[in-house]
Order: structure tokens, then C-alpha cells, then sequence
């Protein structure tokens, strides 16, 4: 292993962290729910999810972030290498499996490791494992890497 | 009134730390799943930071019992570990890995315009309205037996 001392922010992460960590506490100390994104969002697919509205303001709010970053900061720095086809395998993966899985990176991420849940902390080990291997896979491995 | 104004809030401040934080790009995301190439990892410290200030507010409102306003909390009850638990993780994980995509930054990117997390993310709603419509199809199945 190599560290990308180049690439490596830790300041940004850690400032950004402590927000996320913020919104998901203001989510909880005023609405008492998991700030999870799959979960917020996934609500609105499901008819019997308990109220539409709070999950649409979250889902606004998480819209217009990038506008006042943008007329506060810049323009962000946002890459995205993979093309339509894996863009539509990945989005279709990620919305079935954090779905089944109850939860992402915030949900089981931030919020289950925060309070201590059981099952949050089996989902993280084996999301991120999975993530580190098709990483793997698609990067070294895969001669077809960039697709 | 109260409510849908705290949620727009989190979501606000929620999107602005992904995006200060890196986790809005998937080029970093990839950056730090990588372990066998030059390996990024600063979301590490994402992560850590956002834990540190979460698990203050979840260790005040569960002993409180109730949110700020006196309304009863809606937290998850399920405790068992399942093959479901195991197997969605194991697809999120794939698909996290594949486009360096979670769900947060995707919508994030999509306030930005940006056409391939557009496509991304209506591949991912797409993903869990199918997860919605196996699930009641699964229900009827357990109630017909």
C-alpha cells in the first residue's frame, strides 16, 4: 500500500465530517430520526412510509447544497469517470442493496455506528469490504478498467 | 411547520459537508477504495469526524427519550442479523465501488446539473422502487401461505 500524500485532505475531510455529523444530530435532536439517505429518500418509493413532506424538505435541502457551496466557496471539485452503462449497473446495485441492507453510509455509517447498533456495525464492515474488492477488481484485475 | 424546516436544515448542512468534505467526488471516493493503488484516506476522517459529533447526539436523545420538542423518537427497532442485513450490504458495496456513488453525494451532484449523476441517480431510484416491488410481492407471498 501507498498513501496519495497528494490527494490526501485531511483538514477538508475531518471539517466536512464534523458538518455531516452536525446535520445528522439537528435531524435527530428536532425530527428523532436516522439521517439515512437511502432511507429518507427510498420512503418516497414506498406508500406506506409515514409522511411525505419531511423527506422531501431533507431531499431539497440536500439539492441546494451545492448552490450555496457554490456562491460561498466555488465551483466544487466533482469527477465522475464511469460511463452510462456502469453508471445505470452501480445506481440499479446501490438503490436494490441499500434497500434490502436497511441503509448506506450515512445510515448504518454515520448514525448506527454513532448509537451503537448491532447490525450497523456488521453492514459497515462487509459494505466497505465489498466496495475495497470491486475497487480492486475493476482497477487491477479487470484489463477493461475505465468502461 | 417545525419539522419540514429541520429537515430541509440537515439536508442542507448534511450536503454542504459532503461536498466540503470530498465525499460528493467520486474520484476521491475511489481515491480511498483503493488500497492496492496509491490509496487516499482522507474519507476515513470523514467518517471519524461526523461519528464524533453523532454519537454526543445520540447518546443526549436516547437517554432523553423524546426529540427536543417532546415528540416521540423514530428510531430502527430491528436487532437480528439477517441474510437480508448481509446480502443488500454486500450489493451496496459493489455498486458504491463500481461509480464511487452512495446515495448522499449522488443527490448532491445532481443539484449541480451534472448529467451522469442524473443518470445515476435514477438508475439508483429506479434500483429501489424494483427493492419495493419485491418486497410487497414477498409479503403477499408470506401472508398467501
Amino acid at each position: 500500500m501507498t498513501i496519495d500524500w497528494v490527494s490526501f485532505t485531511p483538514w477538508a475531510a475531518l471539517s466536512g465530517g464534523l458538518l455531516i455529523g452536525s446535520a445528522a444530530a439537528v435531524f435527530l435532536l428536532f425530527n428523532g430520526r436516522i439521517a439515512g439517505i437511502s432511507g429518507v429518500i427510498g420512503g418516497l418509493l414506498k406508500p406506506s412510509a409515514g409522511g411525505i413532506g419531511w423527506r422531501i424538505a431533507f431531499a431539497a435541502g440536500l439539492l441546494a447544497a451545492p448552490l450555496l457551496y457554490r456562491a460561498s466557496v466555488g465551483m466544487p471539485d466533482i469527477r465522475i469517470d464511469a460511463g452510462t452503462p456502469l453508471l445505470i449497473a452501480a445506481g440499479l446495485i446501490v438503490g436494490i442493496g441499500t434497500r434490502y441492507g436497511s441503509g448506506c453510509t450515512s445510515g448504518h455509517g454515520v448514525c448506527g455506528l454513532s448509537r451503537l447498533s448491532t447490525r450497523s456495525m456488521v453492514a459497515v464492515p462487509v459494505f466497505m469490504m465489498a466496495g475495497f474488492a470491486t475497487v480492486y477488481v475493476v482497477r487491477h484485475l479487470l484489463p477493461l478498467s475505465g468502461a | 411547520m417545525g419539522a419540514l424546516i429541520s429537515s430541509f436544515i440537515a439536508g442542507l448542512i448534511f450536503g454542504v459537508g459532503l461536498l466540503v468534505s470530498g465525499m460528493a467526488n467520486p474520484a476521491k471516493v475511489l481515491g480511498f477504495l483503493d488500497l492496492a493503488g496509491a490509496w487516499d484516506p482522507s474519507l476515513a476522517l470523514v467518517m471519524g469526524g461526523a461519528i464524533c459529533v453523532a454519537s454526543v447526539a445520540f447518546a443526549f436523545i436516547i437517554r432523553r427519550g423524546r426529540t427536543l420538542s417532546g415528540a416521540p423518537l423514530q428510531l430502527p427497532t430491528a436487532t437480528q442479523i439477517d441474510r437480508r442485513l448481509v446480502v443488500g450490504s454486500l450489493m451496496f458495496g459493489v455498486g458504491w465501488g463500481l461509480a464511487g456513488f452512495c446515495p448522499g453525494p449522488a443527490i448532491v451532484a445532481v443539484g449541480l446539473m451534472q448529467t451522469k449523476a442524473v443518470i445515476f441517480t435514477l438508475a439508483m431510484l429506479a434500483g429501489m422502487a424494483i427493492f419495493e416491488w419485491l418486497d410487497a410481492r414477498r409479503a403477499a407471498a408470506i401472508r398467501g401461505r
